[in-house]
């Protein structure tokens, strides 16, 4: 049988492949979208949870997330257009005037 | 191994190697897609976990909604150049990754956790039983993510708006 | 089906092996009967008759050759298509641009398990099953946006964008209109929907109150653009986008994407039945379990069917619209009718049997009298324009 190690140790090693993403991309759009995957391994852990310990507050819990990371996706990627607009570029390494 | 633990490691093998091809993939569509897949994956992996509800959620938000919306914003932009992969960078962002996972990793490994699930009645994971703790227990909580979507929608129209 | 396989674990049929494994084996099997006996056939056939259709409507003749009437049709252009030579362009997406077909008919395949043909022919009636169907149809559009930008061409980029656009805009008011329904059965698994209801017409959820008779458009011409079909095929047009997002595609991978319309057709047809046409209900004729699965199948089978060719006639019919039409109409019109649709029919809920029995009535007098309105100025056509040539079916 799984054991809820198994679900976190799991959650935790997506999660960390997550953060390598925001770390290492220099492509805007791929940073988004290593941070939806670490919302997702939050996920895992809480859907986890909710069936380990017999509870549906996991559960609800995610459905916030999703909401969250829908409004988080929708305002990210609009950002990421206006930057676009200005500086034809993706590259958040590029961005580094605080005026522009 | 029994089938519960089989279908376990098959789906995080699978796992683990589309969210490695989600950060690793040079060309951004590619990611995008692989990012699809490990959705879909964790989508499965919540229906071994009894919420058919969230995994039926999952794939209409982030499959249907959220990935298309990165898709098409792809699209939008176009941004033709492969990215530069920059050697010394790369290391160095994966070491400090690899250092948190190999302290999250040992932390939830040796941590006193039940061992196995509690046993799922009929209800568990059901709408109705989402339904119950979302418009009792969470409803203050719910009608500030309906708040927080509505200016999502005003804030993505008046960012992407084109000035005139 | 699950109860018959608890069933037969029982009886001892599949001693030794784990249960899970059986459900896994049995589910693959009924995936490819499924797939096999019924899918296939049924988006062929669909695919002929809508030639026929046409045909007729446009005073010409149609497929007639393969098979009596041209029935075989389907297969004939099946074998043409599998014996053509794939080709993958060299500047396409190596990658994305095979798998894309596959994508577009999962998701639309995906939609089979749960649609109910009778009391116990269905794979799998899921607690969450209109749900599932919503979210398996939205994954069709990853696919259509994959095959739109692999293929590396600017008529099929444009063409996977606008579709993207028209299914992720439709998905709303075809939800709303989804939603008003389950408010009404309680439930969203497809066999509750259907139970809820019962099989004379002023017990369909269409003719509950005006307002579902309303939504029940709604959904229609939602799911009609979601499938891509005119007057909303404005992703494959092919005055302006040559064939948008399947313009490089050839051979068999071309007939997925078809394969896929064919037969997404018939899954609107049978969605619109269980949710607003009762589905499978029969009048009680008979306690015999098999006679009634099948009546309760060709029951169902019926009413969806007429719901794909009322598609076939709107697509021989109506011009396409524009594409700043079409999204006019999704948001500007069917997003807030669907609200209103949504709120009135909760009014109705709170309306006590008999005064809403009374409106019930009035709906489904409106719908008869609209129906026998049309009737009578299709008699008037035929009296005054003699078109003698046009009754022979079979040319």
């Amino acid at each position: 049988m799984i054991a809820l190690h198994n679900y976190l140790i799991l959650s935790a090693v997506i999660f960390s492949i997550g953060v390598i993403g925001v770390l290492i991309r220099r492509n805007l759009i791929v940073v988004l979208m290593s941070i939806e995957l670490m919302l997702n391994a939050v996920n895992l852990t809480f859907i986890a949870f909710s069936r380990y310990l017999g509870s549906t507050d996991g559960q609800v819990i995610v459905f916030f997330v999703m909401a969250v990371a829908a409004a988080e996706a929708v305002i990210g990627l609009a950002i990421i257009i206006s930057v676009y607009r200005h500086r034809q570029s993706l590259d958040p390494q590029e961005m580094q005037l605080l005026k522009w | 191994m029994d089938t519960a633990s089989f279908i376990f490691y098959l789906l995080a093998t699978l796992l683990v190697i589309a969210s490695l091809l989600v950060v690793f993939l040079r060309n951004v569509v590619h990611c995008a897609m692989a990012l699809v897949t490990a959705l879909l994956l964790i989508a499965v992996m919540f229906v071994t976990l009894h919420a058919p509800m969230l995994c039926v959620l999952q794939v209409m938000v982030y499959a249907g909604a959220i990935m298309v919306l990165f898709l098409f914003v792809i699209m939008f932009l176009n941004p033709g150049a492969l990215e530069q992969q920059r050697g010394l960078w790369w290391g160095f962002g994966t070491l400090l990754a690899m250092m948190l996972a190999g302290v999250l990793v040992p932390l939830v490994a040796t941590s006193d956790l039940p061992a196995d699930p509690v046993a799922a009645t009929e209800l568990f994971g059901s709408p109705e039983m989402l339904a119950k703790s979302l418009f009792s227990d969470y409803v203050l909580p719910f009608e500030i993510a309906s708040v927080l979507l509505l200016v999502a929608i005003i804030g993505a129209v008046v960012l992407a708006k084109r000035e005139n | 089906m699950q109860a018959l396989l608890d069933q037969m674990i029982q009886e001892g049929a599949f001693a030794g092996v784990p249960k899970e494994v059986v459900y896994t084996i049995a589910m693959v099997l009924t995936a490819v009967v499924v797939l096999s006996a019924f899918v296939a056939p049924l988006a062929g056939v669909t695919s002929w008759l809508e030639r026929r259709v046409w045909a007729r409507m446009q005073s010409r003749v149609g497929p007639n050759r393969v098979g009596p009437q041209g029935i075989l049709q389907w297969l004939a252009d099946g074998i043409k298509n599998i014996m053509k030579e794939d080709i993958i362009p060299t500047a396409a997406d190596q990658k994305l641009f095979p798998l894309a077909p596959y994508v577009v008919f999962m998701g639309f395949l995906c939609a089979f398990v749960v649609i109910p043909f009778g009391e116990s022919l269905i794979v799998a009636d899921l607690n969450i099953g209109i749900l599932y169907l919503l979210s398996v149809t939205s994954l069709v559009v990853v696919g259509i946006l994959m095959a739109g930008w692999a293929s590396n061409n600017k008529w099929s980029l444009l063409g996977g964008m606008r579709s993207a656009a028209q299914i992720v805009s439709y998905e709303i008011p075809a939800g709303l209109s989804v939603l008003t329904v389950v408010f009404l059965a309680g439930t969203l698994s497809m066999q509750g929907i259907i139970k809820a209801q019962g099989w004379r017409p002023w017990d369909w959820f269409m003719f509950h109150n005006p307002f579902t008779f309303c939504a029940f458009f709604l959904f229609f011409t939602a799911a009609l653009a979601e499938g891509n079909r005119t007057p909303f095929d404005i992703p494959e047009a092919e005055s302006e986008l040559v064939a948008g997002y399947v313009t490089e595609y050839s051979g068999m991978r071309f007939l997925f994407f078809f394969f896929a319309e064919w037969g997404n057709l018939y899954v609107i047809g049978a969605v619109v039945t269980t949710l607003f046409m009762g589905g499978w209900q029969v009048p009680p004729v008979t306690d015999n379990p098999v006679l009634l699965g099948i009546l309760q199948f060709l029951t169902f089978f019926l009413k969806a069917y007429f719901w794909v060719f009322v598609a076939m006639w709107i697509r021989a019919t109506l011009p396409r619209v524009r594409v700043d039409q079409l999204m006019g109409l999704c948001w500007k019109y069917m997003v807030p009718l669907s609200f209103i649709c949504l709120l009135g029919t909760i009014g109705f809920m709170f309306m006590d049997t008999n005064s809403r029995r009374i409106f019930g009535a009035i709906t489904l007098g409106f719908a008869i009298a609209t129906i026998i309105n049309f009737f009578r100025r299709v008699g008037f056509q035929f009296r005054s324009a003699k078109p003698e040539a046009y009754w022979k079916p079979h040319i």
